[in-house]
């Protein structure tokens, strides 16, 4: 059985000099996410700035009239609301702003809301998030960004050398700001499971980003006197089969998730695909691994011949 | 690295064996399992979004208990001093304390004396510190007395414990499989009920306090002269109606007959004259004497049944009422009656609770997830066995089997936790498929290297798992930190992602440091292959 071959042997990519390319791309790419995200922003969900979010379906796959809905919660002065359909015709996501009086006032305006629209509606989900909640989740969210990257960043400072933390603590940060932006762009929900994917896709890039470092370290130990754009080079060719061949995998398990698995985790794993599939193998290779040259990797190497065949670790 | 002692092998086979089967009880139908031994029983719960049901966060409102806190200060101090006959003036409530006058010099210290008995040492961890329940202070003969923080926030900790058994109590009412309450956090309760079409009758069992006394109409004044300003006497109270009785004004006195805490049992039924639903409630012994005494006074004058501040009617009393027992009567529909008679029977909330957080999944979004999800995961792992063996052949298939028993042992972990399986926990079971066969792919292209390098088939085989377990480990931990964050800051479907996304990296590391080797080694013992067939 001849086996599939993704990446030919002995590549010779030189991915070091690309970074005249992908560095400006990633830092114009960069700019234009903030700047995102400060004119056109994020579509908070309820779990951040608290609200009422229902969703309905009409019995026996009618479609859904929208306008006729619009009309009869336009009626309840509820202030702000959304409605769009969501997954299929007969299903509808309505979306109320948070109501002013604190946590009993969003009850009062759900109640209001199931009343205006009839018990002939099938509720598949509604959801509640008082003014005192959403402060607090949005703390939360915020604090486990910030413990998550600084956990990590400390775990690489112990395991490598300063300069590969902050090299993959720059790369990473560059991933999350690029998700961000993507986010704004299509106007995904901003939420609690936002945060979840934000966080996965840190794990995972960095994940990616710590096998290539590996690499460069034992080849550093090994090769004393190779210049270090080369060495650079030869760790992400020899790794660069596994890259491609993990990519692929996780790609299908996402791709998976994002056709079939549903409306509900819809805006979870198309934030995931987009970090993982689009950004991360990238940031790896072509962001993460080049830094290193501006960070001083390898420059207090010893003058020894370069050792072949040493094992790479005592 | 290759090799393995036989007992080493065993051991891993057995305890990834265990691990498995740890996920057994998930597969076998409730009744069986009922029958197991309770060790034996633990299995995977599903997420309220996946099985349907609603998912409460209640709030004590400390507030409350903090007002009623200094109500009591306030009505004490009177007593103290009262008992004491001591000459008081200006008792009052102003920011957070209580201020008296003493009117003669000579009895402060007297005064003071005696109201330090209102300070409590307090119980618990606190006793030890010295803490007491209240502070006094004074300023020549003003006494100010202030409830201590500990102790309000003791209190409020007793509120959230009575409120949570009183939430058990009406919730167990509404016949629901499983519901779940427990305390979150100082002054929360969180009430999760799997299963349930309608919330709303649920929420509105939650959200009453059900506070309910037996007092007396005040007719010395008219509704509307109470309205005036000053109008309403100091010991009367202007309350108003229930919808049902047309939201009319009552002057009420403040002073309580008896308290609903004195109801021993209340039941829906129907009036038998005019039909109408009622609840007939029962009185424990104190609270019969109190109300056959009290009805026996009052002969042709009305009461009020009073319920969280509105009346619910207000009867005239026709004869004295002395067999401990009752009806009320206020243009109730039936579930009304049946909803009063629930609360009453749980008793009523030291506080009220306001509902801050409501998630609510219906059983059709559930089911349907539940599908999808299963869907996803199949075609994921398909997709990925399939990639697998195309690209490595027969260490392909070693890769697949490893995965399997992968998430055979996950399932098997979450079951030993009672873990709460979510559509974000398939999900991250699913991502779990992606990443753990990256550990395969570590290996088996060290391997390619290797035999690139030159090195005989086992020889490189041997520094191919060497060399790339470290990497494995490298690389797992920070996807771990990440997965561990989460889990601290997720609520709900989102720690459902985090549990087995992080139990996930264990197991996966788990495997490719063990079950792999083992496939390889046995394999490698088996064929002493002169070539890698990858």
């Amino acid at each position: 059985m001849r086996l599939l071959r993704l990446v030919p042997d002995d590549t010779r990519f030189d991915f070091i000099r690309f970074r005249r390319i992908s560095f400006p791309i990633s830092a114009v790419l960069s700019v234009f996410a903030v700047v995102l995200y400060f004119t056109h922003g994020l579509n908070y969900g309820i779990d951040f700035v608290g609200g009422t979010l229902i969703e309905v379906q009409e019995k026996d796959g009618r479609a859904a009239d929208l306008a006729k809905m619009r009309a009869t919660l336009g009626a309840l002065e509820l202030g702000e609301f959304q409605l769009q359909e969501f997954g299929g015709p007969s299903n509808v996501l309505i979306r109320i702003a948070q109501q002013p009086g604190g946590d009993d006032a969003q009850q009062v305006a759900v109640q209001k809301a199931r009343a205006a629209l009839g018990e002939e509606l099938e509720y598949r989900r509604v959801e509640v998030v008082g003014p005192r909640v959403s402060t607090e989740l949005l703390a939360y969210g915020a604090l486990g960004m910030v413990l998550a990257i600084t956990g990590i960043l400390i775990y690489l400072w112990f395991r490598f050398e300063w300069q590969f933390a902050l090299g993959a603590t720059i790369a990473n940060l560059h991933d999350i700001v690029l998700t961000i932006g993507f986010m704004s762009i299509m106007q995904i929900d901003f939420d609690l499971t936002s945060i979840a994917a934000l966080l996965t896709i840190l794990g995972y890039s960095l994940n990616d980003t710590v096998v290539i470092y590996d690499r460069i370290r034992e080849l550093l130990r090994r090769y004393k006197k190779m210049p270090i754009d080369e060495l650079l080079n030869l760790a992400c060719n020899s790794t660069l089969s596994r890259s491609v061949i993990t990519h692929v995998t996780v790609t299908l398990a996402l791709l998976a998730l994002l056709i079939f698995g549903g409306q509900a985790i819809h805006g979870f794993t198309a934030v995931m695909t987009f970090g993982v599939v689009l950004v991360g193998s990238y940031t790896s290779i072509l962001i993460a691994a080049p830094l290193l040259l501006y960070l001083g990797v390898g420059q207090n190497r010893g003058s020894d011949d370069d050792v072949e065949d040493k094992p790479s670790r005592p | 690295m290759l090799y393995m002692s036989p007992m080493k092998i065993a051991a891993i086979l057995l305890t990834a064996f265990v691990v498995c089967m740890f996920a057994a009880p998930n597969f076998v139908p409730e009744s069986v399992r009922d029958r197991w031994p309770t060790w034996a029983q633990r299995h995977i719960v599903l997420g309220l979004d996946l099985q349907g049901g609603s998912h409460i966060l209640l709030q004590v409102d400390a507030n409350a208990v903090r007002r009623e806190k200094q109500q009591a200060l306030l009505d004490d101090t009177r007593r103290v001093l009262r008992d004491a006959r001591i000459a008081y003036t200006g008792l009052a409530q102003r920011g957070n304390s209580v201020e008296v006058r003493i009117r003669e010099p000579n009895d402060v210290q007297n005064a003071l004396a005696k109201l330090r008995d209102l300070s409590q040492p307090l119980g618990g961890i606190l006793a030890t510190t010295g803490a007491r329940s209240v502070d006094i202070t004074t300023n020549g003969n003003l006494i100010q007395l202030t409830s201590t923080e500990p102790a309000v926030i003791e209190r409020v900790r007793q509120a959230v414990d009575q409120s949570i058994q009183i939430v058990e109590r009406r919730v167990n009412e509404l016949g629901t499989v499983e519901p779940l309450i427990q305390r979150q956090g100082a002054d929360r309760v969180l009430v999760q009920v799997p299963g349930l079409q309608d919330p709303t009758r649920l929420k509105a069992l939650l959200g009453t306090t059900a506070k309910l006394d037996f007092r007396m109409v005040d007719t010395s004044v008219t509704p509307e002269q109470a309205q005036q300003p000053g109008g309403t006497p100091p010991e009367s109270e202007l309350l108003r109606g229930t919808r049902a009785e047309g939201g009319a004004l009552y002057v009420i006195r403040k002073q309580v007959l008896v308290p609903g805490a004195d109801l021993t049992d209340a039941q829906p039924g129907f009036d038998q004259r005019t039909g109408e639903p009622i609840v007939s409630f029962r009185f424990n012994s104190g609270g019969a004497r109190r109300f056959a005494q009290a009805t026996q006074e009052n002969v042709g004058r009305p009461f009020a049944i009073v319920l969280d501040n509105e009346v619910i009617s207000a009867p005239v009393i026709r004869e004295p009422i002395i067999g401990g027992s009752g009806q009320i009567s206020g243009s109730f529909t039936l579930e009304q009656a049946n909803d009063l008679s629930i609360l009453l029977r749980a008793g009523a909330l030291p506080a009220p609770l306001t509902i801050i957080e409501e998630r609510t999944v219906g059983p059709g979004l559930g089911q349907d997830s539940i599908e999808k999800g299963m869907l996803a995961s199949y075609i994921g792992s398909a997709a990925v066995v399939i990639f697998m063996i195309a690209t490595y052949g027969l260490f392909g298939i070693f890769a697949s089997l490893a995965v399997a028993i992968n998430v055979a042992m996950i399932f098997g972990v979450l079951s030993l936790l009672n873990a709460t399986l979510t559509l974000p926990g398939i999900a991250g079971i699913v991502l779990t498929v992606g990443i753990a066969v990256d550990s395969n792919v570590l290996i088996y292209e060290r391997i390619r290297e290797e035999v690139r390098a030159g090195r005989s088939a086992i020889s490189a085989i041997d520094a191919g798992f060497t060399r790339a377990l470290a990497t494995i480990l490298d690389s797992n931990i920070t996807t771990f930190i990440a997965a561990a964050v989460l889990f601290y800051i997720g609520t709900g479907p989102v720690r459902g992602f985090a549990v087995t996304f992080g139990i996930g990296i264990i197991t996966t590391v788990f495997t490719a440091f063990t079950l792999t080797r083992v496939i390889v080694a046995l394999w490698v013992r088996w064929q002493r292959p002169k070539v890698v067939p990858i």
